[in-house]
């Protein structure tokens, strides 16, 4: 073909986008795409606010009797570490289920094709989804199980003072400075220990065409089988259930109890220096970092479905 | 400079040859028509130029390796893959603050203007908009972009006419300025005809015809002929000949002009007119005659 126009273009400077205002927008990107990022931990949490406040209201008074002759201040902690718990369960989940979607959903509707037309690379794009529940759900978490105790400790004093009891009893029980300290101890702890899982789920709906929570468990099941059925030793097993139960057991129970499980009850058992140097813990941030990198590598090449 | 440059581009995707040595080189300021059948090989040519495929043997797009570099190349190249591709969720602001949040050459003024010109809502949602209004919205985001290349690849499938001439409207008016490089394949030749400053015709995955829309008129001519001249006219080799009002019209590839006067109204054949009888294969062998013949 000629070239008769010889003119050169001359295009416009263009701005500056850093790689980090890029990410901003990424992020902000997927919080549109996935509100439930964050709904949903907010409606649990106003969920534990109303039915803690709904059974401050209806307890019966041998019951209540019960509670203020406890010698510990467990009983008055459970409401609210059991909001905190389902809290954080919930957004667990949440962050399975984004994970095993984000790089699916964008080939399934096509919109990579429009996603792709834009100057943002395939790694920031797959860091961006990894952000989402390794970052942004458990910052959710913590803000929000805060936001829910905080709410729920004057909604019961009210409750206390309106049926004739002394909310002084209650404060001086409730030690929430202690739970929100396991909290910010336990939730960094929590969101990296599951990075492998997040990021392989990742990897795995990158993979996918249909299905891929099945390819998400695909390589287990033959290795489980042959262990449990051939060679009658089960470390892989042992090394998955320790994965998965270590999120909760690393940061709040005693160790070396042997078989007991011992959990923590108070803010001098908190072992920041601990928890935060096991080798698995780091060892899984590894394994994250390695399947996000594939993860970038598949969406470079894999076609819309 | 070449805005594009392939040669030898190769894609096979299993058993399927989708590119068989391809080569081809679009200069600046050039509006190419990528015309073929389908599965002629038109999307993966297009696709290995934005970056979306891995291919063999070697391409050049505004001086960049489009599969190791497409981030880079997607500040100067914007393109629409298809349609409908933009995600239901968005909202048209939502949509325009991510392109100008990412774009470092997104002008949202500019964006806005185009959708001032529309009945679409920044507030709407895609899943609210019809199909012709969400490719209206992609074709106002793009032409927003300062981009030295755009590709369009069936922008405006499935639309009807009245979308489909607007789209064309919109982009003659508002984008094409002598500078801009715009390759599109699409099947709405009597929308884009008169735009294109050359054509390339894939065929199975090689390159079946590659001219100047010039060279194109210069070389294919169209004769109405009377009955009574039809047999004349077979004589000088047409490539296609169908009836029109009770006269016939004869198409040839490369008979003089004047040696057709004397057979009847002489005119250019529309481009879909050419693109059949390309393609009914009343050529025997389309391909190799074509390939033969190629004006590069």
């Amino acid at each position: 073909m000629t070239d008769d126009l010889d003119m050169p273009r001359e295009a416009a400077p263009a701005r500056a986008v850093s790689p980090l205002k890029a990410f901003f927008w990424l992020v902000r990107r997927e919080l549109w795409e996935h509100p439930s990022a964050w709904i949903a931990p907010l409606a649990v949490a106003g969920f534990a606010v109303f039915t803690h406040f709904i059974s401050a209201v209806t307890i019966s008074a041998a019951e209540r009797q019960a509670v203020l002759a406890a010698t510990s201040s467990a009983k008055f902690m459970v409401p609210y570490s059991a909001a905190i718990g389902t809290i954080i369960i919930l957004g667990l989940v949440v962050g399975a289920l984004y994970s095993l979607d984000a790089l699916q959903g964008e080939r399934r509707d096509r919109s990579i094709l429009f996603w792709k037309s834009l100057p943002v690379s395939d790694l920031l794009t797959v860091l961006s989804k990894a952000f989402i529940p390794i970052v942004v759900i458990p910052a959710s978490i913590l803000i929000l199980a805060i936001a829910a105790n905080l709410l729920m400790a004057p909604l019961q004093s009210l409750v206390w003072l309106a049926q004739g009891y002394d909310p002084a009893e209650l404060w001086g029980r409730l030690d929430l400075p202690y739970l929100w300290g396991a909290l910010a101890m336990g939730i960094p702890f929590i969101a990296l220990w599951y990075a492998p899982f997040y990021a392989w789920f990742l990897l795995a709906a990158a993979w996918a065409r249909r299905a891929p929570i099945l390819w998400a468990m695909a390589p287990f099941v033959p290795i489980l089988m042959v262990e449990h059925l051939v060679l009658h030793n089960t470390p892989s097993h042992w090394a998955l259930e320790r994965r998965l139960a270590g999120g909760i057991l690393e940061p709040y129970t005693v160790p070396n109890t042997g078989e007991k499980v011992v959990w923590i009850d108070h803010a001098g058992q908190f072992d920041w220096g601990r928890v935060y140097s096991l080798p698995d813990l780091w060892v899984g941030v590894a394994m994250a970092a390695l399947f996000l990198f594939i993860a970038s590598r598949l969406r470079r090449s894999r076609p819309p479905l | 400079m070449a805005i594009i440059e392939a040669r030898s581009l190769s894609k096979t995707y299993g058993d399927t040859v989708a590119l068989q040595g391809v080569d081809l080189s679009v200069g600046e300021g050039r509006i190419v028509g990528l015309l073929g059948a389908n599965g002629a090989g038109k999307t993966t040519a297009l696709h290995a130029l934005l970056g979306l495929v891995e291919y063999e043997g070697e391409l050049s797009v505004l001086g960049r390796d489009p599969w190791s570099h497409r981030e880079a190349l997607m500040q100067d190249v914007c393109f629409i893959a298809d349609v409908a591709v933009l995600p239901r969720w968005l909202r048209v602001s939502q949509a325009l603050d991510y392109m100008e949040g990412v774009h470092p050459r997104f002008d949202r003024a500019k964006a806005e203007g185009f959708l001032g010109k529309t009945a679409i809502r920044t507030k709407a949602r895609v899943r609210e908009l019809s199909k012709g209004m969400v490719t209206q919205l992609h074709l106002a985001l793009i032409m927003a972009i300062d981009a030295r290349l755009l590709v369009l690849d069936e922008p405006t499938l499935g639309l009807d006419l009245l979308y489909r001439k607007q789209f064309y409207d919109a982009l003659i008016n508002d984008y094409v300025d002598h500078t801009r490089t715009i390759v599109v394949s699409t099947h709405d030749l009597h929308e884009v005809q008169h735009i294109l400053t050359d054509v390339v015709l894939l065929d199975r995955g090689r390159v079946a015809l590659n001219c100047t829309m010039e060279e194109l008129e210069a070389r294919y001519l169209e004769v109405l002929v009377a009955p009574d001249k039809l047999a004349a006219a077979r004589g000088l080799g047409p490539i296609s000949e169908r009836p029109i009002f009770g006269r016939t019209a004869v198409m040839f590839d490369g008979v003089e002009r004047k040696r057709l006067e004397a057979l009847g109204e002489v005119r250019t054949p529309h481009l879909s007119d050419l693109f059949v009888a390309l393609m009914a294969g009343r050529y025997a062998g389309p391909e190799a005659s074509l390939n033969g013949e190629a004006a590069a």
